[in-house]
């Protein structure tokens, strides 16, 4: 920006500062809810080509997935995974880091958890079962991260593609593990040993939902202060915004790409292990939520931001519970909420684009 | 160990390898033309799989599999042209885009295959081969390498063509530059955004017609979610063939091979988990990743929208 332009700027009409924040408020409300509004009216037009009434898909999926209490319990033992694999992916993008690779580290972290749960309740308590399924699982994942982060720290090589190919990688390795090496021999569909309910994570209250969604909750939260607060995170940031002025300020960025990289899906490996510890209690061979590449927008929405990411993981797991019995019932595949992930973005992007086109012409 | 070592089992396995490399050589040229112009098509699995879809659509109801490829190749080119109009001509970013069409892609051939088939799983007839006279009674060879779909020749053949042009025609020359330094491509009077459009079209072009060979004559029918990585494979391609085409023609031989495996060794009567073969392409991705880490270059304008007159 030149000095020009700044007294432009400083002899502009000066508003009274409410009349500004009510503005901005605004403006940011709407940068939020303009690309969800957009994406669910051309995904109701899509529904409409497909012969289906738009105004009862989303009622249905409202109502299954907000309105009865079983949905609503649903929906919230969904929100577990989507916020820790969320939580990945800020600390990943607020460090320009793409890791891409959440498929993988979130199923080999749950197949080694379902396969150490069951054996290591013989010989200890719940809850130091747990921790200790945990610990293990966030470390396989972060390993798995150590091959695409090595490259990039070491060769520059970029990460987007390294972190996919080991996604695959990993999703095919799960079920080798699944299906050759922990295989319960009394099965004869392939799947891990199951983990009695009672030894499952505890349920809260009356409910369904276990207590995972706290252990997710208090996980975003401190990520977001992390990565805000704390010097750690402050160093991450400027990774990410420039790598090169980075180094000039003396910090050791592929140390920090690296850390990263370990971090990031070791969250993603939480996510995988407590999906097993709270929900399933077991790994079938062939299972994948693939979850990975669809949190992506979640936390583009939300702007990096933790606390934000909440309130958009909540809807999309509302979207996803109540799609999932859609799809049985109206009959409008699963698959519809990919379009709907994918026209989000696409709006995202573009109300992005005309906003800053928009400030440029005040600024002008 | 032998029976690795019979003719049919040799020749089965050259022939698949072939047949799943020609998708992975078509994407990765494709992706070569887009890079070497500074756009970063992530976007190149969805390209793959609309083309696979109309490929699929357009061969099954006229019964011919020129058709099928054209189809598929117009198909790939729609999402290119979203990409363009996106990426180029409004800057968007090109990982977020190319994410959000993969994913849209993958939803709706998905949703456009149930509306048309429900949970069927329609074949199209064996494609017809171009048996090349003499070289296809070669033993072992002759019947792996020759006797294939003529588009396989054609691939072949565009792979020397596109040397040629990138080495000694003005557009690859214009394509070097909008890559490499667009400003100077701009000062030469040649619009930077024309070339990267028309970079990013033919490379749609190239990934859904690749598209299309994998659902008609590899599988013979679509699948949704089908083409599997096999873009992202093709990214990897060109950033490890440094520009050349040839060596991306030599990488995807090395990956056919490795897909290939699969059905080769259970016509050797070996049964292994096809999980475990599955691994295999990937993991010759990662390995080569790691041994030739150093030697992949892209353009310094790689991802970068090009806005005239911004440092």
């Amino acid at each position: 920006m030149s000095f020009v332009s700044d007294t432009r700027a400083d002899s502009a009409v000066p508003q009274p500062p409410s009349s500004k924040l009510v503005k901005s408020t605004l403006a940011a409300v709407l940068r939020i809810f303009l690309p969800v509004l957009l994406a669910l009216v051309v995904g109701g037009l899509i529904l409409f080509a497909m012969g289906k009434n738009p105004l009862d898909y989303y009622g249905y999926v409202l109502n299954r997935g907000l309105f009865s209490w079983g949905g609503f319990q649903a929906t919230l033992t969904r929100m577990v995974p989507l916020l820790l694999m969320a939580a990945g992916l800020i600390v990943a993008f607020r460090a320009g880091i793409w890791n891409l690779g959440g498929d993988g580290q979130f199923l080999l972290a749950a197949v080694i958890t379902a396969a150490l749960a069951p054996a290591l309740i013989q010989v200890m308590p719940r809850s130091l079962m747990i921790i200790c399924c945990i610990v293990v699982s966030v470390a396989v994942s972060a390993l798995w991260a150590l091959l695409p982060a090595l490259l990039k720290a070491r060769y520059g090589i970029n990460e987007i593609i390294t972190s996919l190919m080991m996604s695959f990688l990993g999703i095919s390795f799960a079920n080798v593990l699944v299906k050759l090496v922990f295989r319960d021999p009394t099965t004869t569909v392939p799947q891990t040993p199951d983990l009695p309910v009672a030894d499952r994570l505890p349920r809260l209250f009356d409910t369904t939902v276990h207590a995972g969604i706290l252990i997710a909750l208090v996980v975003i939260v401190l990520v977001h202060i992390m990565m805000t607060r704390t010097s750690f995170g402050l160093k991450l940031q400027i990774v990410g915004a420039n790598p090169r002025a980075a180094v000039h300020a003396g910090l050791n960025v592929a140390w920090l790409t690296i850390a990263t990289f370990a971090l990031s899906a070791g969250l993603i490996g939480l996510a995988g292990s407590i999906e097993i510890l709270g929900v399933w209690g077991t790994v079938r061979a062939d299972w994948n939520p693939a979850y990975g590449l669809v949190v992506v927008p979640l936390v583009f929405l939300a702007r990096f931001h933790g606390i934000g990411t909440i309130g958009f993981t909540l809807f999309f797991a509302i979207l996803m519970i109540g799609g999932e019995s859609a799809s049985r019932r109206i009959g409008v595949p699963q698959h519809y909420v990919l379009v709907l992930v994918a026209l989000l973005l696409l709006f995202l992007a573009l109300v992005e684009y005309l906003d800053q086109l928009w400030r440029k012409r005040v600024k002008d | 160990m032998d029976v690795l070592l019979t003719q049919s089992f040799l020749t089965s396995l050259i022939f698949g390898a072939v047949t799943a490399g020609i998708p992975l050589l078509l994407a990765g040229l494709g992706e070569q033309i887009s890079e070497k112009a500074g756009v970063l098509n992530i976007g190149i699995e969805g390209m793959m799989l609309f083309g696979a879809y109309c490929g699929f659509v357009a061969a099954y109801y006229t019964g011919s599999f020129w058709l099928g490829y054209l189809f598929g190749g117009l198909g790939g080119m729609v999402v290119a042209a979203l990409v363009a109009l996106l990426c180029i001509r409004l800057g968007l970013n090109q990982i977020v885009i190319g994410i959000a069409l993969t994913i849209g892609f993958e939803g709706l051939t998905a949703l456009l295959h149930y509306v048309q088939f429900s949970r069927t799983y329609p074949r199209l007839s064996p494609v017809p081969t171009l048996a090349i006279p003499g070289l296809s009674d070669i033993p072992v060879l002759g019947q792996a390498l020759f006797n294939h779909n003529a588009l396989v020749y054609l691939a072949v053949l565009l792979t020397f063509f596109l040397a040629w042009l990138f080495r000694n025609s003005f557009i690859g020359l214009n394509l070097e530059s909008a890559g490499n330094k667009p400003a100077a491509l701009d000062a030469a009077g040649v619009s930077v955004l024309a070339t990267r459009s028309a970079a990013v079209l033919a490379t749609g072009f190239l990934a859904g017609i690749g598209g299309a060979y994998m659902a008609n004559v590899g599988a013979g029918l679509f699948v949704p979610f089908m083409t599997n990585g096999a873009g992202f494979i093709g990214i990897v391609l060109a950033m490890l063939a440094r520009g050349r085409p040839v060596w991306v023609l030599l990488g995807a031989a090395l990956f056919g091979i490795s897909l290939a495996m699969t059905t080769a060794l259970q016509v050797a009567g070996i049964n292994i988990p096809t999980d475990v073969v599955q691994m295999l392409p990937f993991a010759m991705v990662m390995l080569v990743l790691v041994i030739f880490a150093r030697h992949s270059v892209l353009p310094p304008a790689l991802g970068l929208p090009y806005v005239r007159g911004e440092r």
